[in-house]
């Protein structure tokens, strides 16, 4: 069962604790929006096998959404932080190259 | 024979005696017997039948390894199937049964199963997918009862358990997993270097193996000694914490461990003790010492009662005083197995050979043998063991001339295939193994894989003989550096320090994977690998043969190392005899996976408190009391329970409803509409965010005003609806459905953290802090009237439709609502939670001279439906749109966004085929259409295909119409009205039903004038 930091609070919150949102950055395309934009928008996701961004809720406590930047494969947690970004901030990159040098995004 | 011995036994207290009974028979053991050990000193070989071929089967070994001694224990209630004699603590009054036989143990019907399978090849691998094809129709008749009769192991107890079974969460810095020396050393190491220490052992005592083998010294002590004072120092650490009877069932993501402990398992009905208790523990680190399993040989009919696993043998001889037999045995490809010969002949009993499957046998504990005239005999192996019910002769022969056969007679053959480490617990979490040829094992192979914590360390090790250190000196070596490993991790360290340790030293083993029957001692015999299962040697090579590659493939076609017993004796000599019919090597056959628990847990235990009235949470609204008090026949909304209708004396379900139904109509009816989701949203941007959410304008609404709204997802389908009222120029108040409020909150806060955070906003749900009451029919407003409704501006027969007020009743402030939900002139007042009961009351009494009566859920739901009214739930099922309902004026189009405005314009949403929601009027009146009932383009024969072309959403009988009405999503329904549509059942009954409006009583809505 995965542990995650909730970068609102700070607890260090057990998988319990926590709702899974899916991918993370995903762009949203309303009105107006291609049929491809919007079919890539509501069904496409990368799925990777590696590094990957991802939403989560701390639904059983502060109630507040953060991102998580981890490996899909080892389960490793390069870091977390605030939901009211739209790419993951230069630390989090960081993190992920130090540990995953052929990371390339 | 087995006997209890004279003296001896260093878990037993001969001082207290207890009486048990197996199969009806009463016996005795001692205080610190296990239920094996005490059978066995009872002469009790047979011990049950075999899975497959119902073979007589007993004891193998002496821990959670064991494969055969699986029992029913306890009786009534407290019965469980399937329990390890050799894990079960003997207690006073205990009472075992022995498994799978028919009429008897000793006399089974199915053992002819056995008997027809020496003559042809039933239940080889894959027996039943190659028996049981033809004709299909005799599979589900025939063949599938038959084995489901025969199959299974054990009978699942029918009474409800007494027990009280809890969950326990705990964390520390590092989990050491059993008590052996490995164990009891490395978390010495641990604890010396400062850290939080949890050290778990499954079985009741401490030092594992230490008890037994104690040929080893440490630091100058016996290795049990050793043991002994380790413990007790450990106990003396403030920063330890030392539990036994609990087991490492299994090892999840990020240090996380489910233990199991036996509490009152062996004290059954303890006052105010759990039977089982189920640890949840979060492990910065963790230490697998959790030991070795001796490995079976494989030698023809190497199943009858009396062959055990050598160091079973030396261990009931040793820990509980019994030994086995009178005269053994010994098969091996190792120095450790002469333990067993030596500990035997010191027991009294008369080995009549050792069998080493090496070429030569030249350590010190041979040596130690020959010098007790103990015949040893290099080169070789057993041919065949023979006997009815348990061993009676031995025929052996060297490995290098098998016709040259010879004959022994013995009770017991005691073997050793060498030492598989249990490595569950560090597979469990991905931890990856070697193949070791030299020691023919798998061991834990970190540098290419160990469980991990978060940030991306090791946080899992294996240690001493878990770890592959099979020899002590080894063991305690790496014990240590295991132990210091952990607490290094941890920023820690203790003062360096290495235990002297001195052991017989020992020549390596060499692998033995099969000995061939010889001469005319070949024929029908067995070789079995898989003893839970009772997979052959021969299955596995006729797996082979028939191409079955992969060793996980050939596990599920055999059944080889499934079940209960996760392969603890069979994987590797099953792998080592795959790998060895392809011609390839054991690492390239490969293993499979391990999976948690590491033994069988019990059910209880995974449930904890979790059941009868504590199972699930239930909601109950401030008006429960009453309802329950009155007559209310509830049924679960969510997690509410909810009055389905108010039972009168007499009166069936049907019966008040109608009542309810025709007094709400006729008169005025009460609701408690509590559960209704309530949330605030307040903010300057709540306006603008709540046009974004519905599908239609709710910034236009003035103040005071309610709103009907709709709420889609991004792929434009409906998932809750609710009336919206604007409290406030910054504040809303959304009512939702009752099983909705969470999601629709999780809903709103999704979108204003993750997409629109630039928006002020706040939300809060307060569907608890407010009861909520619907008032509906026509005295509705005179009961009001009565009750002493005053509103703070206005009077309530200006109070217009879809208005609100603030208002109050005496001292009691009230949201006044004009809505309805039943066509009728009604109303919804809202006061504080604590408050409901009294307003419910109040309201009651006020009406009592207009005819109030109050309503259940299906009385609403009727009168809904009577109006067309859609449910989310009934009329959605995640695929309808708003359109697909006739709900496009609630739909802006004026808006340039809202969640699912795009999705709108998809082309499966835009085509004019999609199923559309209309009414149905059966041409019999009196008939009600089931829910679901399909509709059909052509009716055909029974079986034939049909094309369906829709389906009932909800369904009921209308009291105030005097007949049957339907709504249903049909395939172009609203092109379709006047249309007869056919509703063919089950048992070929067609209902036909005409397609009409949806909106069945009082379209025109002079009722709410």
């Amino acid at each position: 069962m995965l542990t995650l930091t909730c970068p609102n609070c700070g607890a260090d919150c057990a998988e319990t604790e926590l709702a899974p949102g899916g991918e993370a950055h995903i762009n949203r395309h309303g009105p107006g929006s291609s049929d491809a934009a919007f079919s890539e928008y509501l069904f496409h996701r990368k799925n990777p096998k590696g590094v990957h961004f991802e939403r989560w809720r701390h639904a059983f406590g502060c109630g507040k959404w953060f991102h998580a930047a981890r490996c899909t494969v080892t389960l490793e947690v390069f870091g977390t932080y605030p939901a009211e970004v739209t790419a993951p901030p230069e630390y989090i990159v960081a993190a992920i190259k130090a540990r995953r040098p052929d990371w390339e995004g | 024979m087995p006997h209890r011995m004279p003296e001896g036994g260093v878990l037993i207290d001969r001082s207290r005696p207890i009486r048990f009974r197996f199969n009806g028979e009463e016996l005795q053991g001692y205080v610190g017997d296990t239920l094996a050990s005490a059978l066995m000193a009872n002469d009790k070989v047979l011990l049950g039948r075999s899975f497959k071929y119902h073979r007589p089967r007993g004891l193998i070994a002496s821990g959670a390894e064991e494969p055969n001694a699986l029992l029913g224990v306890g009786e009534g209630g407290r019965f469980e199937p399937n329990q390890r004699a050799t894990m079960t603590e003997l207690y006073d009054g205990l009472v075992a049964t022995s498994q799978n036989h028919w009429p008897s143990l000793e006399f089974d019907i199915g053992a002819m199963n056995a008997a027809v399978a020496n003559r042809i090849p039933v239940f080889s691998a894959g027996f039943y997918y190659k028996t049981f094809m033809y004709p299909r129709a005799a599979w589900k008749h025939v063949y599938e009862p038959f084995i489901r009769h025969a199959a299974g192991l054990g009978q699942a107890p029918t009474d409800p358990d007494p027990d009280v079974y809890e969950h326990y969460h705990t964390f520390c810095d590092v989990l050491v997993v059993g008590g052996g020396v490995a164990g009891l050393m490395a978390a010495r190491r641990a604890a010396e270097a400062g850290a939080e220490v949890l050290l778990i052992e499954q079985t009741g005592h401490w030092g594992g193996r230490a008890l037994t083998d104690t040929d080893t010294l440490i630091d100058g002590q016996p290795a049990d000694a050793w043991a002994e004072a380790m413990a007790a120092s450990l106990a003396a650490m403030p920063n330890v914490r030392m539990r036994t009877r609990i087991m490492g069932a299994g090892g999840y993501d990020h240090g996380w461990w489910l233990l199991y402990e036996r509490v009152a398992e062996h004290s059954p009905g303890e006052e105010g003790m759990p039977r089982h208790r189920l640890w949840k523990v979060r492990a910065k680190q963790c230490v697998v010492a959790t030991g070795a399993i001796e490995r079976p040989l494989t030698f023809a009919e190497n199943d009858k009662p009396g062959v055990m696993l050598a160091s079973a043998v030396r261990d009931y001889i040793r820990l509980y005083g019994v030994r086995p037999a009178r005269s053994a045995v010994v098969v091996a490809n190792n120095d450790d197995a002469y333990r067993t010969a030596l500990s035997l002949h010191r027991a009294g009993a008369t080995v009549k050979a050792v069998l080493d499957t090496r070429a030569e046998a030249n350590g010190a504990l041979p040596g130690e043998a020959r010098a007790l005239g103990i015949p040893v005999r290099p080169g070789y192996g057993i041919a065949k063991v023979e006997g009815t019910m348990r061993v009676e002769t031995v025929r052996i022969a060297p490995l290098a001339d098998p016709s040259a056969v010879q004959l022994l007679v013995c009770d017991l053959v005691a073997m050793s295939g060498g030492w598989s480490p249990v490595v569950h617990l560090f597979s469990h979490g991905g931890g990856k193994l070697r193949w070791e040829e030299e020691m023919a094992m798998f061991r834990p192979e970190p540098e290419r894989g160990a469980p991990i914590g978060p940030d991306g360390s090791v946080n899992t090790r294996c240690a001493g003989a878990a770890n592959g250190a099979l020899a002590a000196g080894d063991c305690l070596s790496d014990a240590v550096a295991v132990g210091d490993a952990a607490a290094e991790a941890l920023g820690r360290q203790a003062p360096p320090a290495m235990p002297e340790v001195a052991a017989p030293a020992e020549s390596p083993m060499e692998p033995h994977w099969f000995t061939p029957a010889s001469g005319k001692y070949a024929h029908g015999n067995k070789h079995f690998v898989d003893f839970q299962n009772d997979v052959t040697a021969a299955d596995i090579r006729l797996a082979a043969r028939e191409g079955y590659e992969s060793v996980e493939h050939t596990k599920r076609y055999t059944t080889l190392g499934m079940a209960t017993d996760q392969g603890k004796t069979s994987n590797i000599n099953g792998l080592a005899l795959l790998a060895e019919a392809r011609g390839e090597p054991i690492p390239a056959v490969g293993t499979t996976t391990f999976r948690p628990p590491y033994m069988p847990i019990s059910l209880g235990s995974i449930a904890g408190r979790s059941r009868g009235d504590l199972f699930k949470v239930i909601r109950e609204t401030p008006m429960h009391a009453w309802h329950a008090a009155n007559g209310g026949d509830f049924e679960p909304v969510g997690d509410w329970f909810r009055p389905y209708c108010y039972r009168r004396a007499g009166e069936d379900r049907d019966a008040a409803v109608a009542r309810e139904v025709l007094n709400a109509r006729g008169k005025v009816g009460l609701l408690d509409a509590t559960t209704l989701g309530k949330i605030v949203v307040k903010g300057p941007d709540a306006p603008s965010f709540l046009d974004l959410i519905y599908t239609n304008m709710m910034s236009s609404l003035k103040i005071g005003a309610c709103r009907y709204g709709l709420m889609c997802n991004e792929n434009g389908f409906l998932f809750d609806d609710g009336v919206v009222v604007r409290m406030a120029e910054d504040e809303y108040l959304l009512h939702t459905t009752t099983g909705g409020a969470d999601r629709v909150h999780g809903h709103l806060e999704e979108w204003l953290q993750t997409e629109w955070w630039d928006l002020q906003v706040f939300t809060q749900n307060v569907t608890e802090q407010w009861a909520q009451i619907a008032i509906a029919g026509p005295q509705s407003r005179a009961t009001l009237a009565a009750a002493g409704l005053v509103l703070e501006e206005g009077t309530l027969q200006d109070l217009a439709f879809m208005r609100y007020a603030p208002a109050r009743i005496s001292d009691l402030p009230v949201r006044l609502y004009r809505i309805s939900f039943s066509g009728e002139l009604a109303f919804e007042l809202a006061c504080p939670a604590s408050a409901g009961m009294g307003l419910w009351e109040r309201l009651l009494a006020a009406g009592a001279d207009h005819g109030i009566q109050p309503y259940g859920t299906e009385a609403l739901h009727v009168m809904r439906a009577e109006k067309g009214f859609i449910m989310i739930g009934d009329e959605t099922d995640g695929t309808v749109t708003p359109q697909d309902l006739g709900l496009s004026w609630a739909v802006s189009k004026k808006k340039a966004d809202f969640i699912g405005k795009r999705a709108f314009d998809r082309i499966d949403i835009t085509r004019e085929d999609r199923k559309q929601l209309v009414g149905l009027l059966t041409e019999d009146p009196t008939v009600v259409l089931p829910d679901g009932a399909h509709a059909v383009a052509e009716v055909k024969a029974a079986g034939q295909p049909m094309k369906t072309i829709g389906h009932v959403t909800s369904t009921y009988r209308s009291p105030v119409l005097g007949r049957s009405i339907a709504m249903a999503l049909i395939e172009r329904g609203r092109e379709r009205m006047g249309e007869v549509l056919d509703f063919p059942l089950e048992g070929g009954s067609v209902i036909r039903a005409t397609v009409s409006d949806p909106v069945f009583y009082d379209k025109e809505g002079a009722r709410n004038a």
